[in-house]
Parts: structure tokens; C-alpha cells; sequence
């Protein structure tokens, strides 16, 4: 298992393809560095244009996470379409090359197969996050410094400390790994259907795209299934920024106002994975391979 | 003293059938594969060879039937089997961004097999592209990768070789090449080989044993020696007064060996040792002689057991 495991990351990483993701983020994140460099303060003021007559605010707004925040808003939500690059050529890549009949030849289990691709692609889902964390987070604290973040919500704005703020980056870091594997998760079993990388990246963008229209529209049919989409729980991220607050309405240090639900999605993303991976490794292991 | 030599069995297939919805691809096929067969898998396009082959490779589900391999159920045995087991099937895809080294490497990992640098420079010498190991595949002929794709499926020195098709898309070179590499790992290396192929020339050159499918069905297995009467031979006779000179060979010394008339050509057995005789007599009746072509007795047989007259182009080169 390991030996294959090592052997299709050797793969995914010798193919000009899997940079694309780390360039595309990569000129992502500075344009928008660079925008926020240059006219940081406008954006600020215009974002905050609610509060303005209500509070006053010292210090660094534009600071290293609150840019880092506004890139995560940003990019979480084109991520997958980098991701399912990857997840969704995974069988269907090997299918169109003609090297699935060949690697199936050799003396590896259908499910051991299954496993390795799949835990490559995960691997390349964290890396890929590692990357966006490095350049979204620590570039951002280089070049804008730190300070405390407001989070502005629905109806209310949040202020976290300075010191309270990384351990809830590295929450949301690692819960957006959960949300972009079960992406990855959801192109890999589709990959299975094809035999060219296109049908199956096309379809899992639609329907990330399709349950994110059901996720977000405030149509009271819609609300019995969106509990269960994963696109519902995929922004579930934002949660660690919502902090507790005492009863002097300041926010209590190491706190999430709702655990609960981050839990509850984690769970469900969770569930969403082992569904696709499982569901892959019975369709392959009854897949006559045709191609 | 009586010494007996039973030979070890490699392959055994037992009413071996598989069904794609109503359609069956192979149907209720049986047979054997000795220890040191060249075996040599005969039919035309989508006769069921290829899915007869993947079938061996676990690469498709039999609908019903058995497959031993090494004297061991396949499907309940695979990994162990597959370790002892080299295969082309069709193409020979590999990947194209990797360099036949890479390639080669990669998956003597995947079988188990040796993958030190030494090792892999001699099978690629073996294969001659020791000088184009660190060229990336998509620069390659179709050739070298058909080479490649024999080095892989060498490289972990297995003891059975299943080749499928594996001179389709080769010119006459590479198709040479082939052949000879087959004749190699049978006579030097001792390996077992299954080959398929709808070119009857190929397999003559080369198998021990042939089996020949049509519709998915055996229709014949034998010895390639026996299947193929050398003392007989098949003429075909081409000339622009085909009637008139069938009359004569009907009247004369001939007419026990003129067996009919098929694409517009005239046909005949005789011991090859007559065939100049007959070129005179042609020549003495006024023949418009085209072609006079000699052609094994084995073809006719394929013809014969496989779809008729009109597929004679499919099989000979």
C-alpha cells in the first residue's frame, strides 16, 4: 500500500497539471495582496461602512488576518474547481491513457488501488491548502503585520484578539482539508464513470455548483435537504470566528459560539467521504475495465 | 526404461463465457496452456480474443466458468498469480509525461520486481532503448513504445507473457522485432507465452500450439505442427481467363487438386514440390497468369473454421 501510495503521488507531482492549482492560487493571492496593499484602507472603510457612525476603531484593520480572511471568503469557494482538476482525473485520467488495464495487470488489489489513488489525491488536497495557508496567512502577516480582526456577521461584528486568532486559523485550515477532500471525495467516484478527465471534473463542478444554489436559497422546500447537502457545511469554516461573548458582551478568549454545529458539520462532511469512497471502491471492484 | 514427462499445466480454461447483456463475447471456451507453449490465439476483430485475454488478467469478470493459472484458481489467487504474470493488452500505454526509465521502474515496483539501475538498464538494452531511457515516452514511435511495453511487462522476469495484438500499428521492422523477441523468451528465456493476433502469418512464425475462435467459440486447438501439413499447401491461382483455364485443369493431371474458386482466384492442394510443374502446365494452357501464390495449408484451415472465403484479406498480411 505504501509503495503505491508513493507511486501515484510520483505520478500526480511529475504532471504539469497539478501545478496549475499552486500557480492559479499562487497569482490569486497576490493580486489580491496587492490590491489590498495599495488600497487596503478604501476596502476597509467601505466593509466597515456600517459600523462607522456606531463605534470607533483604532489600529490596524487591514492587518495579516484580516486579509487572510477575506482571501479564505474568496478562494474557499473556487478551491474545488482546482481540487476536482486532480480527484476527478484520477481513474478516468488512467482510462483515457490506457494505463488503469495496465496498472490493473499488476499484482495490487482493486480496493488497495482505490485507496492509494484516493489518499494521493488527499494528499495533493493538503498540500494545496498548505500552500494557500503559507501565502494567505504567514505572506499576509509578513507584509500587513498582525493586530486584532473584526469579523463582521449578519447583523453584528466580531472582535478577536490578536492572541486569540491563530489556533482558529489553524481550525479553519484544517476543517477547509475536510470540506475540499469531501470535494475531492465526490470527483474521485465520479472519476470512475468516464473515461476522459473532462466529463467527470465538468460534473463534479455542477454539482457543487447545483447543491450550492439549494445550500443558499431561502426557499422553504429547499431547507428539508440542505441539512444534508455538503455544500451546506462546506463554509463551516467561518465558524471558528464566531467567539463567545460574556454577559458584558466581550468575547471570551479560546472560545466558538456554536461547537455544536461545527462538530455537526464536520461529521456530515465526514460521512460525505466515507459515502463517495465507499461507494467507489464497490463500483470498481465490479468495474470490467473495457478500456 | 519408459520415462514419463507430464507437462506442467499454465493455463487452464474450463467453459469459459462471458455475456456483455444478451451478447456473448466468449462462449463456454476451454482450454490449455503447457509450460513452454508459445501459444498462439487466432481470430478475426472481435472474435473474443481480447476479452478472452482480459479475462486471464482479471481485468473482466467471467459471466460463468473457471480459470486455473499455475494450477490455482485466478480470481481467488490473483495477486500471487499476477506477480508471475507479464501482459500487453493491445496498446501499449504507458505514461507519456515519464521517461521509458520512469516507466520501466515504476512498474517493476508495481510487480514486485527488481528496480535497481542495473537491472533496469539491461532491460532496457534488452528491448534496445537502453540509448532512449531518459527520453520522455510522448517522444517515442509507436515502435519503441510497443518495445516498452514489452520491457514492462518482462521487467519482473515473470513466467508467463500474455501478448495481445502485439504487433498491431508496427511496420515490418517493428513487427520483425517482435517476432524475434518472442522467439527469444520461448527458446533462451523459457517462458510460457500466450499471443493473440487476427494475422495468421504472425502466429505461424511463431506458435507451438493455436487456437482459433470465432463468435467467441473454440472452433479449433492443435498443435501448430499439425495444423500445419507442410508436405500440402494451398495455391492460389490468379489469371484473366480464370473459366477457361479451370476447364483445363479439370481435364488434366490437376483436377484431384483443384479445390474451387474463391475471390476470384483459383484454388489448389498439392505437395509443394509441384508447384513448378504447375507453373509450366499454366504456362502450356495458355494461362493469363497474374499471380501464382502459395499459401499454407493452416490459412485455409483458419478460413475454413472462421467466417469463409470473404475475410481473406483479414488474415494474411
Amino acid at each position: 500500500m505504501w509503495t503505491l501510495l508513493q507511486i501515484e503521488l510520483y505520478k500526480i507531482f511529475r504532471r504539469p497539471r497539478t501545478y496549475i492549482a499552486f500557480v492559479a492560487i499562487t497569482a490569486l493571492i497576490t493580486i489580491v495582496q496587492l490590491g489590498l496593499k495599495v488600497d487596503g484602507k478604501e476596502y476597509a472603510a467601505f466593509v466597515m461602512a456600517d459600523l462607522s457612525n456606531t463605534l470607533q476603531i483604532d489600529g490596524k484593520i487591514v492587518n495579516g488576518y484580516f486579509v487572510c480572511y477575506v482571501l479564505l471568503q474568496l478562494l474557499l469557494v473556487h478551491v474545488p474547481l482546482l481540487i476536482a482538476l486532480i480527484a476527478a482525473d484520477m481513474i478516468s485520467g488512467e482510462a483515457n491513457m490506457g494505463t488503469l488495464r495496465l496498472m490493473l495487470t499488476k499484482p495490487i488489489g482493486r480496493t488497495q488501488f482505490i485507496l492509494a489513488k484516493f489518499f494521493a489525491a488527499c494528499i495533493y488536497t493538503i498540500l494545496l491548502l498548505i500552500w494557500l495557508a503559507i501565502l494567505a496567512l504567514f505572506v499576509s502577516m509578513l507584509i500587513f503585520g498582525t493586530d486584532d480582526m473584526f469579523v463582521l456577521k449578519n447583523n453584528y461584528a466580531v472582535q478577536i484578539e490578536s492572541a486569540d486568532i491563530f489556533w482558529r486559523y489553524a481550525g479553519a485550515f484544517c476543517f477547509a482539508c475536510l470540506a475540499m477532500i469531501t470535494v475531492a471525495a465526490l470527483g474521485f467516484f465520479l472519476s470512475q464513470f468516464a473515461e476522459n478527465s473532462i466529463g467527470p471534473i465538468v460534473a463534479t463542478m455542477s454539482v457543487i455548483i447545483f447543491f450550492t444554489i439549494l445550500s443558499t436559497m431561502s426557499i422553504p422546500i429547499f431547507n428539508l435537504i440542505k441539512p444534508y447537502l455538503f455544500t451546506t457545511h462546506m463554509v463551516a469554516w467561518k465558524e471558528f470566528f464566531d467567539v463567545k461573548v460574556n454577559a458584558d458582551n466581550e468575547t471570551i478568549r479560546g472560545t466558538i459560539q456554536r461547537p455544536d454545529k461545527l462538530i455537526n458539520s464536520s461529521l456530515i462532511l465526514l460521512a460525505h467521504i466515507v459515502l463517495f469512497v465507499g461507494a467507489s471502491i464497490y463500483v470498481f471492484k465490479k468495474k470490467d475495465v473495457l478500456s | 526404461m519408459l520415462l514419463l514427462y507430464q507437462m506442467k499445466e499454465i493455463i487452464q480454461v474450463t467453459s469459459l463465457t462471458k455475456s456483455f447483456g444478451t451478447f456473448k463475447a466468449v462462449d463456454d471456451l476451454s482450454f490449455t496452456v503447457n509450460e513452454g507453449d508459445v501459444y498462439g490465439f487466432l481470430g478475426q476483430n472481435g472474435a473474443g480474443k481480447s476479452t478472452t485475454i482480459r479475462m486471464l488478467l482479471t481485468l473482466i469478470k467471467p459471466t460463468s466458468g473457471d480459470i486455473k493459472i499455475f494450477g490455482q484458481p485466478l480470481f481467488s489467487n490473483r495477486n500471487e498469480i499476477l506477480k508471475n504474470i507479464g501482459a500487453v493488452i493491445e496498446k501499449p500505454d504507458v505514461y507519456k509525461y515519464l521517461s521509458a526509465y520512469d516507466n520501466l521502474k515504476l512498474f517493476a515496483r508495481l510487480s514486485g520486481g527488481k528496480h535497481d539501475h542495473h537491472h533496469l538498464m539491461n532491460q532496457l538494452e534488452m528491448i534496445g532503448l537502453a540509448e532512449r531511457a531518459r527520453d520522455k515516452v510522448k517522444t517515442f514511435s509507436q515502435g519503441m513504445k510497443q518495445r516498452l511495453g514489452i520491457g514492462i511487462a518482462l521487467v519482473h522476469d515473470p513466467q508467463l507473457i500474455i501478448l495481445d495484438e502485439p504487433t498491431n500499428g508496427l511496420d515490418p521492422q517493428g513487427i520483425a522485432d517482435i517476432r524475434n523477441l518472442i522467439l527469444r523468451l520461448s527458446r533462451e528465456m523459457k517462458k510460457t507465452i500466450v499471443v493473440s493476433s487476427h494475422l495468421l502469418n504472425e502466429i505461424e512464425q511463431i506458435a507451438t500450439k493455436v487456437l482459433i475462435i470465432d463468435k467467441g467459440k473454440k472452433m479449433v486447438e492443435g498443435l501448430a505442427a499439425e495444423l500445419f501439413d507442410a508436405s500440402q499447401t494451398i495455391v492460389e491461382i490468379e489469371t484473366l481467363n480464370n473459366d477457361f483455364v479451370a476447364q483445363q485443369l479439370a481435364g488434366s493431371y490437376w483436377k484431384n487438386n483443384l479445390q474451387s474458386q474463391r475471390n476470384h482466384k483459383l484454388v489448389l492442394k498439392l505437395d509443394r514440390k509441384e508447384i513448378p510443374q504447375l507453373h509450366k502446365d499454366l504456362i502450356v494452357m495458355n494461362a493469363m497468369l497474374i499471380s501464382l501464390e502459395p499459401k499454407h495449408s493452416l490459412e485455409d484451415y483458419f478460413l475454413q473454421v472462421t467466417s469463409g472465403n470473404q475475410h481473406v484479406d483479414a488474415f494474411t498480411n
